[in-house]
């Protein structure tokens, strides 16, 4: 008996009118937890009950703290027919059960229901007492911290990273069971939802049981995601990167090291993770290695391999000493090849080296080889024992064999940025992962991090360190030109390097970075079973193929040479497919200046054809000259004596490795390498070549000062202001020509995302000069016919002036520009700072109101509505990055990870489909920001929209949508406020009675 | 081949002040689009019409969608749906309860009835103001009169604290609230030189002075009706008129003190008893509800027009109103004074203030 829950029901308001005779509504409250239900008295008579109940306590396991949520339903009483239900509220208790999270859950939670969406709010306390288990074979994992931050948590300091967490848990779809034909849509939602909770709970449990059998202590980069099966069920799967964390005092001078002194690991670590974004880290100068600190390094130990529930044992036996592709270059020394070898070898014990992070302390990622991707077309079947998900975890072994192989290919030990996915439809689902292979240093992976003293490090210049390769030069995998490094010139780069992960914020870029989309769309016949996958995954290849040469070229008309946060999505539907590729395009310094486009005809008698190609081929030029200007990428001239070789010739391959499988077992590998054929020649052959550059040189272009990426930070671009605005917007388009060729289909998709694109900007215009950062697009075909794209991202301003006057005066403008910037944005600010930091504010005002006896009714006093208007509501911020600009988290109060089913029978009425989901993703934020205003904080961060399922059917004027978001719940102080009140105290309170007016 | 769908949600809601005001003046999204693209906002953000419809639908959705909380706008403060920043907030407020004061001459001191309601589209049609904004107007001072008609206190600060309107928007309201209250006549032909402001200053005087709550601060009773008692007391007025004596020492009061002051010295001496029975039989009267309604009519016909007639300026009006006043105080048989002068100041400032052309 580990644990007690206590709840305490306030208060409602703004409840619904449930009695139409007298406009008012007889309300009492349900509390739920496990099997115990407690009841609240009847409120009669008003839509502003004041309950105050008694603290409900609910003796419970913390394996079941961390499974259940508080369910609170609110009803209204009816004397002689059964009670209405008004709505529910479902509060995931789990950030209470970490110490240095939340301490209690206070505050308006608005109250949901499927059909009627938010009908008012309640007032809930919730605490939770909890008693050390000191058990072994407990199967709770209370204590263990989960972030869906993909880096270091900003007030964290890594000491471990331990590597890949997965776990998936299945059950039977409430909406498909067959008590569906006799229970109404709502009740199978509502079950449906509640099944949901239930099922995030478990698996978070036993990811944390993972973890701590690895003996770490939270979970970063938690990435958790549903298949809606349909009729084979529901899947619930999450993967994440187990790490030890550290919570780094709020005194950095101060920081002690425990039983560490070495100087080389101080130089280095102090406060990582707290570094500014987009400010190069400034590291010391590359220390020369020495040859004693490796006498003295230890072998790591051997990672024990854990064996948990959703694991079959696969027989994966670890290769012993050097790894394939694991020799290092003649340039490495036999030094650095040691080293590598032992941190490889710690890392292959592993099942799978796999990091979900995308950002890295310094230091811990070494070379980048580029990206690795799987696929596999699978056919569902009903899953028989939902306790034994054996198909669903083999099937997602079977990939990430293939892309631990993959990066072996390269010459790698790790992968970094991995992700997974599915998209399904029907009985067909694309199984997707992907990655990019990289070499790790052993800093963070050591079982014992402590004992070994001196421990060795491999130098590498930050600036480009990560873009030397990490395979073995003359063993290349596949055709590519090499360079010595524009940078240090001591090391070989690609020509082109593609990623899954953030820029590295110690990078050297030259320029800014912008938004590269690849779109594709490919018809495909309709057909059932084994054939329709068959036929699918014939067409992956070709898909992917486009995919990459879409993003190529547009890579080299911008005059670019990296890709990060390559994302490549593959939707199925019944006709068609459809790819979008999106990639935060940049000019690394390190890698040669890419070489331009070059179009050559096929048949060069012709003269008016060749004025043809010739006319492209300067507007291509003309283009590539433009966009060079406008992201600023005016690389430093080489001299060319200095390399000591002529630089090659670009030439393109495919930096992509990939393949597909069947619902068998049979891998195609593919080399999607062009072969001899230099890349930058783009063969007009036929009036398809000739649509698709024109489609390369039509791309619209970015309106003046706006610049766009779907990674965290944007190179160039660093003194954010303190304006930032999230949002979502969702197009469905209905394509009503069935006969329509790849092209048409192509060309529709494209403008369909240049469009949205466009609609963003116009938008957002007056946040000029602005950066969308992390637009993350996601593409769906929810039915035949129709395509859906959804994007999140956040739109950040920044200071224009000081970019370019870059510092010299701005000690003074700063300040200035701080203050006014906290003046404009303050009367948001205050508000949530205040309420934060006195997280019982809400409950007194209900107290004060409760004082006052006149009851409710049309008679009521003024008075009572006055402390109405008094309490208005916290500011919540919400951004899909890991950090909100200006301003410093202090405080991660747990995971916020909700999912809502809203279903409507009268489309029509609330303003059609838009109306619907309209009102439908403006409740979900709503919910999300009560929600992290009730566990204390004041902004969301790495929040995403995983899943957005809308289904219509217009002509019963019925629709239903399901959204799962996610993210991480902080307390966050401005940075000049911070600043302000120790300096001068005054201005704060002057400005505090400002916001008292505005309010 | 269609855009289905197509949604934008801001976790800050975004709203755009001058699509709002398309919105409020009930264009419809094709015209606020087509008003959008002659303003030029497409030649300065680089935008297609495309872009611009799909913009306003969405904008015109959000206001739909906080319609609702704009009726009760202490709600909109303490609601969680939309994240708006306090300024919006007020300014979304301030603009929704803003009306066109060609508008509201058209049902200053109507009942506001369904009936009333159905004549809108006269009303829109005279005015050029559309149906839909014309509704929204009504129905936001039926709004305002339904909740502050039953409640105690003084009626602008209930207004104001209400529907969080500012103080000028309060007081017009308040005006409106009063006149709806007492179905003041104000269509009529002889009355459609004064603005809605003139009536607007009227109502202030006329609650600051002539209700319960401008003597009794206890917020006994409600502001929206005259004190009846005073209304009582004004019949006492009467023997100004009545009493042949009295009248004729008024009278050459105000002649002593105004000879050589005024150009119109003559024709005011002409028409002194005239003018004077007029006002007292207004005050008279006030005690009928009926009288009560005609209470500007009154004074138009029974004090500006013969005045006007006789090309009498404002500060003529003004001297002789004011000496008609005071004189009064001195008549030797005249006790009534503290009634005289709650009713003078009041008649005083209102018809200076309707005194123009």
């Amino acid at each position: 008996m580990p644990g007690k829950l206590k709840a305490k029901i306030v208060a409602g308001r703004h409840l619904p009118v449930m009695d139409r005779a007298s406009d008012l509504t007889d309300a009492f409250v349900e509390v739920k937890f496990g099997n115990t239900t407690f009841k609240t008295d009847v409120y009669p008579k008003s839509l502003n009950p004041q309950w105050n109940s008694e603290w409900f306590k609910f003796e419970v396991d913390d394996e079941d703290l961390q499974d259940e949520p508080l369910q609170i339903t609110v009803l209204d009483h009816d004397t002689y027919s059964a009670n209405d239900a008004i709505g529910k509220v479902y509060i995931d208790i789990d950030p209470l059960l970490c110490s240095e999270a939340a301490t209690v859950i206070s505050g308006w939670l608005p109250i949901y229901d499927t059909i009627h969406g938010i009908r008012g709010e309640i007032n809930v306390l919730v605490k939770v007492d909890l008693f050390n288990d000191l058990n072994r074979f407990r199967q709770s994992s209370c204590g263990v911290k989960f972030f869906c931050t993909t880096s270091i948590p900003r007030c964290y300091r890594a000491i471990m990273v331990h590597g890949f967490v997965e776990e998936l848990v299945v059950n039977e779809d409430p909406e498909y069971q067959w008590i569906d034909r006799i229970r109404t849509p709502r009740a199978s939602n509502e079950a449906r939802q509640r099944l949901i909770f239930l099922m995030s709970g478990e698996l978070q449990r036993k990811i944390g049981l993972k973890v701590l059998e690895m003996g770490g202590n939270a979970v970063v980069g938690y990435l958790q995601c549903f298949d809606l099966e349909g009729e084979s069920g529901l899947v619930v799967r999450a993967i994440g990167t187990a790490c030890t964390l550290e919570k780094i005092s709020t005194f950095p001078a101060t920081a002690t090291y425990p039983s560490n002194s070495s100087p080389s690991k101080d130089m280095k670590e102090p406060g990582f993770g707290e570094e500014t974004p987009g400010v190069p880290l400034s590291s010391g100068p590359p220390t020369p290695l020495r040859a004693q600190t490796f006498s003295s390094f230890s072998p790591s130990k051997s990672y024990s391999r854990q064996s948990s529930s959703s694991d079959t044992e696969l027989s994966l036996t670890p290769k012993t000493g050097m790894g394939s592709g694991g020799s290092a270059g003649k340039e490495a020394g036999p030094l650095k090849a040691l080293l590598r070898q032992q941190t490889q070898s710690a890392l292959e014990q592993r099942e799978y080296p796999f990091f979900t992070l995308t950002a890295f302390p310094p230091g811990f990622l070494l070379h980048v080889g580029g990206v690795v991707s799987a696929r596999s077309v699978k056919l569902l079947d009903r899953i028989h024992n939902p306790d034994e998900p054996e198909t669903r975890d083999a099937w997602w072994e079977e990939i990430r064999q293939e892309i631990k192989s993959h990066a072996k290919a390269l010459g790698c030990h790790a992968v970094v940025g991995y992700s997974e996915s599915t998209s399904i439809c029907e009985e067909v689902c694309i199984l997707s992962a992907s990655g990019t292979a990289a070499i790790l240093s052993s800093r963070f992976m050591q079982d014992g991090p402590l004992d070994a003293e001196h421990r060795f490090e491999e130098v590498v210049s930050p600036g480009c360190g990560f873009c030397h390769i990490p395979y073995d030069e003359l063993n290349i995998p596949f055709p590519a030109q090499l360079t010595y490094c524009y940078c240090c010139r001591h090391y070989k780069v690609p020509d082109v390097l593609f990623t899954t992960i953030d820029l590295p914020t110690e990078a050297n870029v030259t320029g800014k970075g912008c938004l590269i989309q690849a779109r594709l769309c490919r018809t495909k016949k309709k057909a059932q079973g084994e054939g329709n996958a068959t036929a699918i995954s014939n067409l992956l290849p070709f898909l992917e193929y486009e995919l990459h040469t879409q993003l190529m070229n547009k890579l080299k008309l911008r005059g670019m040479n990296a890709l990060f946060g390559l994302r490549i999505q593959i939707s199925v539907g019944e006709t068609m497919l459809l790819g979008l590729a999106s990639a935060t395009g940049v000019y690394l310094t390190a890698l040669p200046s890419p070489g331009g486009i070059q179009i050559t005809g096929k048949t060069p008698s012709d003269i008016t054809y060749e004025q043809h190609i010739s006319n492209m081929q300067k507007k291509i030029n003309d283009t590539i000259t433009k966009n060079k200007e406008l992201y600023e990428i005016n690389p430093p001239e080489v001299v060319e004596e200095i390399i000591g070789s002529p630089i090659p010739e670009p030439c393109q391959r495919s930096r992509l490795f990939r393949s597909h499988s069947e619902s068998s077992d049979e891998v195609s590998e593919l080399d999607l390498s062009h072969g001899k054929k230099d890349a930058f020649v783009l063969e007009i052959d036929d009036t398809d070549a000739v649509e698709d550059i024109h489609a390369l040189l039509t791309d619209f272009s970015i309106p003046a000062g706006f610049y766009s990426c779907n990674t965290e930070i944007m190179p160039g671009i660093q003194n954010w202001t303190s304006a930032i605005q999230m949002f979502t917007s969702v197009r469905v388009f209905r394509l009503n020509n069935a006969n329509l060729t790849n092209q048409g289909l192509n060309k529709i998709f494209s403008d369909l995302c240049e469009n949205l694109l466009k609609s963003l900007y116009f938008k957002l215009r007056s946040m000029v000069p602005c950066c969308l950062c992390h637009l993350n697009f996601t593409v769906a075909i929810p039915e035949d016919e129709l395509i859906q794209v959804a994007v999140t991202a956040v739109a950040m301003s920044f200071d224009k002036e000081q970019s370019l006057e870059n510092g010299k005066q701005s000690g003074e403008k700063t300040l200035i520009k701080a203050i006014t910037d906290e003046q404009l944005q303050f009367n948001l600010e205050l508000n949530a700072e205040t309420s934060s930091s006195n997280p019982l504010s809400s409950p007194k005002g209900i107290t004060m109101e409760k004082a006052s006896p006149l009851p409710e009714g049309r008679s009521r006093s003024l008075r009572s509505n006055r402390s109405y208007s008094g309490s208005s509501v916290a500011v919540v911020k919400m951004t899909p990055l890991s950090f909100i600009p200006g301003a410093k988290i202090i405080r991660y109060l747990g995971i916020i990870n909700m999912f809502f089913i809203r279903e409507t029978t009268s489309l029509r009425e609330e303003g059609g489909v838009s109306g619907f989901l309209h009102t439908f993703i403006a409740e979900v934020f709503a919910m999300v920001r009560a929600h992290v205003a009730a566990l204390g904080g004041n902004a969301v961060v790495s929040y995403s929209m995983k899943e957005c399922v809308f289904m219509e059917n217009p002509n019963k004027n019925q629709a239903q949508c399901l959204i799962n978001v996610s993210g991480d719940a902080v307390i966050f102080v401005r940075e000049s406020e911070l600043e302000l009140t120790s300096v001068q105290p005054q201005s704060a309170t002057t400005q505090t009675s400002n916001c008292g007016e505005g309010t | 081949m269609s855009v289905e769908l197509d949604v934008f949600v801001g976790n800050t809601t975004i709203m755009d002040k001058e699509v709002y005001q398309l919105w409020l003046n009930g264009y419809t999204v094709n015209d606020a689009v087509k008003v959008r693209i002659e303003g030029g906002v497409m030649e300065e953000c680089e935008a297609s019409a495309e872009v611009l419809l799909s913009d306003t639908m969405d904008q015109y959705r959000t206001f739909q969608m906080c319609e609702r909380l704009l009726h009760h706008p202490a709600k909109l403060a303490n609601q969680l749906l939309f994240q708006i920043p306090p300024d919006r907030q007020a300014m979304l407020i301030e603009r929704y309860y803003a009306f066109d004061d060609s508008f509201v001459r058209e049902v200053l001191g109507k009942k506001l009835s369904k009936g009333t309601k159905k004549d809108l589209d006269d009303v829109s049609l005279k005015t050029g103001i559309t149906l839909k904004s014309c509704r929204r107007q009504f129905d936001n001072f039926k709004r305002v009169f339904k909740v502050v008609e039953e409640l105690k206190g003084p009626l602008v600060e209930n207004i104001r604290q209400h529907f969080l309107l500012p103080d000028q928007l309060a007081r017009d309201y308040a005006a409106i609230v009063f006149f709806a209250n007492n179905r003041f006549e104000t269509g009529k032909k002889k009355l459609l030189y004064l603005t809605f402001q003139d009536f607007a200053f009227c109502a202030g005087q006329l609650i600051n002075n002539w209700t319960v709550g401008a003597v009794d601060n206890m917020m006994e009773d409600m502001d929206v009706d005259l004190d009846k008692e005073f209304l009582q007391d004004l019949k006492d007025l009467k023997i100004l008129i009545t009493d042949k004596d009295l009248l004729d020492q008024h009278k050459s009061l105000v002649c002593t003190a105004l000879r050589g002051k005024t150009n119109v010295f003559n024709e005011m001496e002409a028409n002194f008893k005239n003018l004077s029975r007029g006002l007292v039989n207004i005050a008279a009267k006030l005690i009928n509800a009926k009288d009560v309604r005609d209470f500007f009519i009154d004074l138009v016909e029974k004090f500006i027009e013969p005045c006007r007639s006789d090309k009498w300026t404002s500060i003529d009006v003004n001297l002789y109103l004011t000496h008609y006043t005071n004189s009064a105080h001195i008549l030797d048989t005249f006790k009534y004074y503290a009634v005289w002068t709650r009713y003078m100041g009041v008649i005083k400032s209102c018809i200076l203030r309707m005194y123009h052309d």
